[in-house]
């Protein structure tokens, strides 16, 4: 199972108390995790990335095992400890603003 | 006994105040959505309980709420705002062109006969419908498919559709206000829109009368006669008694006649208030004394009124959605402030109290009358 930490203002909008776990078919990708997310928590559509282009929102970052990982293809394989649950996959609000 | 709920939208969340006929004391209840932009929340006049928020952030983009239970729980709207065909482009800032993007919605306006038909306005300028309690949006193409679009520009404060006001005895004639393009009108339900903005002068465009290109900051209409409508202009008071097609300057003895909202009392359809504000550059109000200006004669001649706002060391602002009236005997008038107070009169302006001091600068203030 897939491990999702989402910033408190989206777990307030789906109505979670503590971080998500999915089940995730196939590869464990950016974009199969947010697949996956969406499909599970509908109100989230269109709060992390463009609903049409899937373009990761400005000020919302993906990090991992202490990486940033928002800036890479959607279709890249996110680390092993991520596909395994032993690490979370972070949606983090971008420090901008106030 | 009637009762008024105050439905406000700040920088940080919604807050709805409640109080009975009286208008003495007030409960109030929030913040919704804490955090957030609530630009604005209405609620459907068939159905006071459905009510309808426009939430949004810099981070996450907007969503839509929706309550059935006058606030008490929400539900998530649809988020997607597509507009129709190829988007294309307006002017930008610097007057180059620019790709018509959605960004936020600024307005909410439930229809007047159809408690799950709702309309937004949104920036870049679009207006949508949603049929289905907002659950699905569709654009209305035609307003921004009218042939000065490309040529629409950006105010201040992004290029956004603010007002909806619709008439209550045509339901094909919309109006619409648009910064900074001006006022548009249907009268086929939204298919075809013309401009409305003939007598209006503007001196930062080029050509000072054209037909389009005006910073509109709000209109208003009574709904006894919706062929007289009311505007606040980024500079000047204007009023129409011909639906928009024509429009004449009442700024009379304002001391300025910059500001942004403007309002008609509930069963006088020649009373309006507006609040002046210094300048474009000086959002506050002129002298520091916060005071609203009521016409009784259908604008020109304007008395200020001041009995308990503050009348020194004042330099808030009050935005075009945040000032209100009720329904009730004598009219209740309510205003918000960038520095987070909510002012209501329960005697039609002639005296003030805050109802509330502290909250989040206030974007927006709608009041229901309920029985």
């Amino acid at each position: 199972m897939i491990r999702v930490v989402l910033p408190a203002h989206l777990r307030i909008l789906a109505r979670l108390d503590g971080e998500v776990t999915l089940g995730v078919d196939g590869p464990v990708t950016q974009r199969s995790v947010l697949d996956a997310l969406e499909a599970r928590y509908p109100m989230l559509r269109g709060t992390l990335r463009d609903h049409a282009t899937k373009k990761r929102r400005a000020f919302v970052r993906f990090f991992a095992c202490g990486e940033d990982f928002s800036n890479e293809l959607p279709d890249t394989l996110l680390p092993e400890a991520v596909a395994t649950g032993a690490e979370p996959f972070l949606v983090v609000g971008a420090i901008a603003g106030g | 006994m009637s009762a008024i709920r105050l439905l406000v939208g700040t920088r940080k969340g919604a807050f709805i105040l409640t109080s009975d006929g009286k208008r003495k004391k007030w409960e109030v209840s929030g913040p919704h959505f804490a955090g957030w932009e609530i630009y604005h929340l209405k609620g459907s006049p068939v159905d006071p309980n459905r009510l309808y928020a426009s939430q949004t952030s810099g981070w996450f983009g907007q969503v839509m709420q929706v309550s059935k239970d006058a606030g008490k729980t929400w539900e998530a709207g649809g988020n997607e705002f597509n507009y129709a065909g190829t988007a294309g482009t307006h002017l930008w800032y610097d007057g180059t062109p620019h790709p018509w993007e959605f960004k936020r919605v600024w307005h909410l306006e439930p229809s007047l006969t159809d408690a799950d038909t709702v309309y937004a306005g949104v920036e870049d300028a679009a207006i949508f419908r949603s049929a289905d309690s907002g659950r699905t949006w569709q654009e209305l193409p035609g307003l921004r498919g009218h042939p000065s679009g490309p040529k629409w520009q950006p105010g201040a404060g992004g290029m956004c559709l603010h007002t909806i006001v619709l008439d209550p005895s045509d339901a094909k004639r919309m109006f619409i206000a648009i910064s900074a393009a001006g006022v548009f009108r249907t009268d086929d339900a939204g298919e075809t829109w013309r401009p409305m903005n003939r007598g209006l002068r503007s001196d930062f465009m080029p050509d000072p009368t054209a037909e389009v290109g005006h910073c509109v900051h709000r209109i208003a209409m009574h709904r006894s006669r919706p062929g007289v409508l009311f505007m606040q202009k980024h500079w000047d008071v204007m009023r129409s008694d011909d639906a928009g097609e024509s429009w004449k300057e009442v700024s009379g003895n304002l001391p300025t006649d910059f500001g942004f909202p403007v309002h008609v009392h509930a069963h006088e359809p020649e009373t309006i208030y507006v609040v002046p504000i210094k300048s474009d550059s000086e959002h506050f109000p002129p002298e520091g004394k916060l005071r609203v200006y009521r016409s009784r004669t259908g604008g020109n001649e304007w008395e200020a009124l001041t009995n308990g706002l503050p009348q020194s060391d004042c330099y808030v602002n009050v935005l075009r959605g945040a000032m209100t009236v009720d329904s009730l005997e004598p009219c209740g008038v309510y205003f918000g402030t960038t520095g987070g107070q909510v002012y209501g009169s329960a005697d039609a302006g002639d005296k003030w109290k805050p109802i509330v001091r502290d909250l989040p600068a206030v974007l927006s203030v709608e009041a229901q009358t309920l029985p």
